[in-house]
């Protein structure tokens, strides 16, 4: 089985967000950048436990510039074959998609497996486009996810509940908690990971769909009003006349 | 300007849906299209909310995404709509993005605002630590808006039904099997959230968070290291890497309230904080704090609030 897993590098969820050049940049500076935890603990490992089940190749596939081959050797050294990185900064999730669809399209792969949304834009909308570009099934938000030849037997979430749903390759895949455990690259992973083939690909043209024209920050809260926890009528009569939400 | 709005109405019309046409309609003419074996009666009265028409494809009984998708793009056709509203849930997620690409459409995720004069969106980015003003640069504009965002008006009237043919062609996807909690709120429409962590030493202690909820008419969440630890479902985790959740009423017992943590609640209208350490990093986020022993301090709220409740509210 050949598996494309598509990795995003988001900045570490400790980090501090702040933006500069008049609020239209996020700011960079001191921010550490991970691959997505979405990308990394759930489509990768499983990738990666599915070949090590039936055999076949693991691809990770990237859309940034040069700066991020850092990103994509950390995701190299948890075990994938090889790693491919559209030379493009990646616009929005559409031009993202498109590059991703474009390498997918030419050479074939049999499931293509994403995150259920990166940490940073939160858009969940990179798999549904690329399997959409594919004409192919798209099966979101997945728990679970088992092979059988050419069928995929999959636990996904749906509105209030989980559906176990069966799916025929070639599909797409967007991987939630459940799927599998994180790993933690071993020193020979590490190693490894330096020489495994990092193929660089030239972008396509394709049109950027929308534009993130600027960021503002939460409004700060004012000081929280502390209560005597034995007079918990006093905190019910507040969310009742004072903040109106009950 | 044509708009048209997509709702899941499989189990019924829910509050989500209201806000869907109620955002919709302070954009233009709204048509909704659905699937499923909802009555027409009942999907008439989306026109209280603002509704001129409901497009119902009968043929299509599941969510399959690719079905939805054919059935969503041929409505779209059909009314010449240059605006696609969602809710932001599951069946959106997947559907959604699918639309951008067969229509050419900007896809506008997690909306939390109407669009403002300039033309952008407010949306959630950084797992909620921050806000992005979005445009669209193509000639149509897909926007899933989060539950919770808006309110819906009613206007009292209703609004006409017709089958419609949206040539759905069949489903990539074949459903084996459904589990489904029955009776209980989903967590992301969800008005009141009680919710506990590590504080509540065990899975055996969440009797007294139950029975707030349950008190309140809440949904329950929790902390990540309690769905770690399999304390509570993962379904119920809100933070950076669970669900974002905006209810009007967020309380949190026995959490600290790390930056990943507040990441999925800092959309809550009020957040009552509980927590025995005073210098917890949530009071910072909070609007009322109270510093006491989660034990004791549930009970006394339950009993508060089941007296409030009876007092007729």
């Amino acid at each position: 089985m050949k598996i494309l897993v598509c990795i995003s590098k988001s900045p570490d969820t400790t980090s501090k967000i702040s933006f500069t050049d008049n609020s239209t940049k996020f700011d960079e500076n001191g921010v550490q950048y991970i691959v997505n935890p979405y990308d990394e603990w759930y489509a990768l490992v499983r990738a990666l436990e599915i070949k090590e089940a039936n055999g076949g190749n693991v691809t990770i596939i990237s859309v940034g510039a040069a700066g991020d081959e850092a990103v994509i050797r950390k995701a190299l050294a948890i075990g994938a074959d090889d790693a491919v990185r559209i030379d493009t900064d990646p616009t929005d999730a559409y031009y993202t998609a498109m590059q991703i669809a474009e390498y997918a399209k030419s050479n074939g792969f049999d499931l293509v497996l994403t995150g259920k949304e990166t940490i940073n834009y939160n858009g969940s909308q990179v798999g549904g486009m690329i399997a959409e570009a594919l004409d192919q099934p798209f099966v979101s938000v997945a728990t679970k996810l088992d092979v059988n030849g050419t069928t995929l037997t999959l636990e996904r979430e749906i509105n209030g509940g989980i559906e176990v749903v069966e799916v025929n390759t070639p599909a797409v895949v967007s991987c939630a908690k459940g799927m599998a455990e994180q790993r933690i690259p071993n020193m020979r992973g590490i190693m490894a990971a330096r020489t495994k083939p990092l193929q660089v690909v030239a972008p396509v043209a394709v049109d950027q769909m929308t534009t993130y024209v600027n960021y503002t920050m939460p409004n700060a809260k004012s000081a929280c009003k502390m209560i005597d926890p034995s007079n918990m009528d006093q905190l019910v009569e507040f969310l009742h006349n004072e903040a109106k939400v009950i | 300007m044509s708009v048209l709005v997509y709702i899941n109405s499989k189990n019924g019309l829910h509050k989500s849906a209201f806000e869907a046409v109620t955002y919709g309609k302070k954009l233009g003419d709204v048509t909704v299209i659905t699937t499923g074996a909802l009555s027409a009666d009942q999907l008439a009265t989306l026109g209280n909310y603002g509704a001129a028409k409901v497009l119902v494809d009968r043929s299509v009984e599941g969510e399959d995404d690719q079905q939805l998708t054919r059935v969503i793009a041929s409505a779209a056709e059909v009314c010449s709509a240059n605006t696609l509203i969602f809710s932001h849930d599951l069946v959106a997620k997947a559907v959604a993005p699918r639309l951008s690409v067969r229509l050419k459409a900007g896809l506008i995720s997690g909306a939390i605002g109407v669009p403002s004069t300039d033309g952008t969106v407010p949306v959630n980015v950084f797992s909620g630590k921050a806000f992005g003003h979005v445009k669209v640069n193509a000639s149509r504009t897909i926007i899933s808006l989060l539950p919770n965002s808006i309110q819906p008006e009613e206007n009292g009237s209703a609004c006409s039904v017709e089958d419609f043919n949206g040539n759905a062609g069949s489903a990539g996807v074949k459903v084996l099997s459904t589990k489904k909690p029955e009776g209980e709120i989903p967590l992301p429409e969800a008005e009141l959230v009680v919710s506990a962590g590590r504080g509540l030493k065990g899975p055996e202690n969440w009797g007294i968070v139950e029975d707030l909820a349950a008190a309140l008419g809440a949904a329950t969440a929790c902390s990540r290291p309690v769905a770690d630890i399999g304390w509570r479902p993962h379904h119920e985790h809100v933070g950076q890497t669970g669900v974002a959740i905006r209810p009007n009423l967020y309380i949190a017992a026995g959490i600290s309230g790390a930056i990943q943590h507040l990441a999925g609640v800092n959309g809550s209208k009020v957040i009552v904080v509980i927590n025995t350490d005073s210098e917890a990093p949530f009071f910072k986020a909070a609007d009322y704090g109270v510093v006491g022993d989660a034990f004791e301090v549930l009970p006394r709220l339950t009993e508060a609030v089941k007296k409030f409740r009876a007092s007729g509210h």
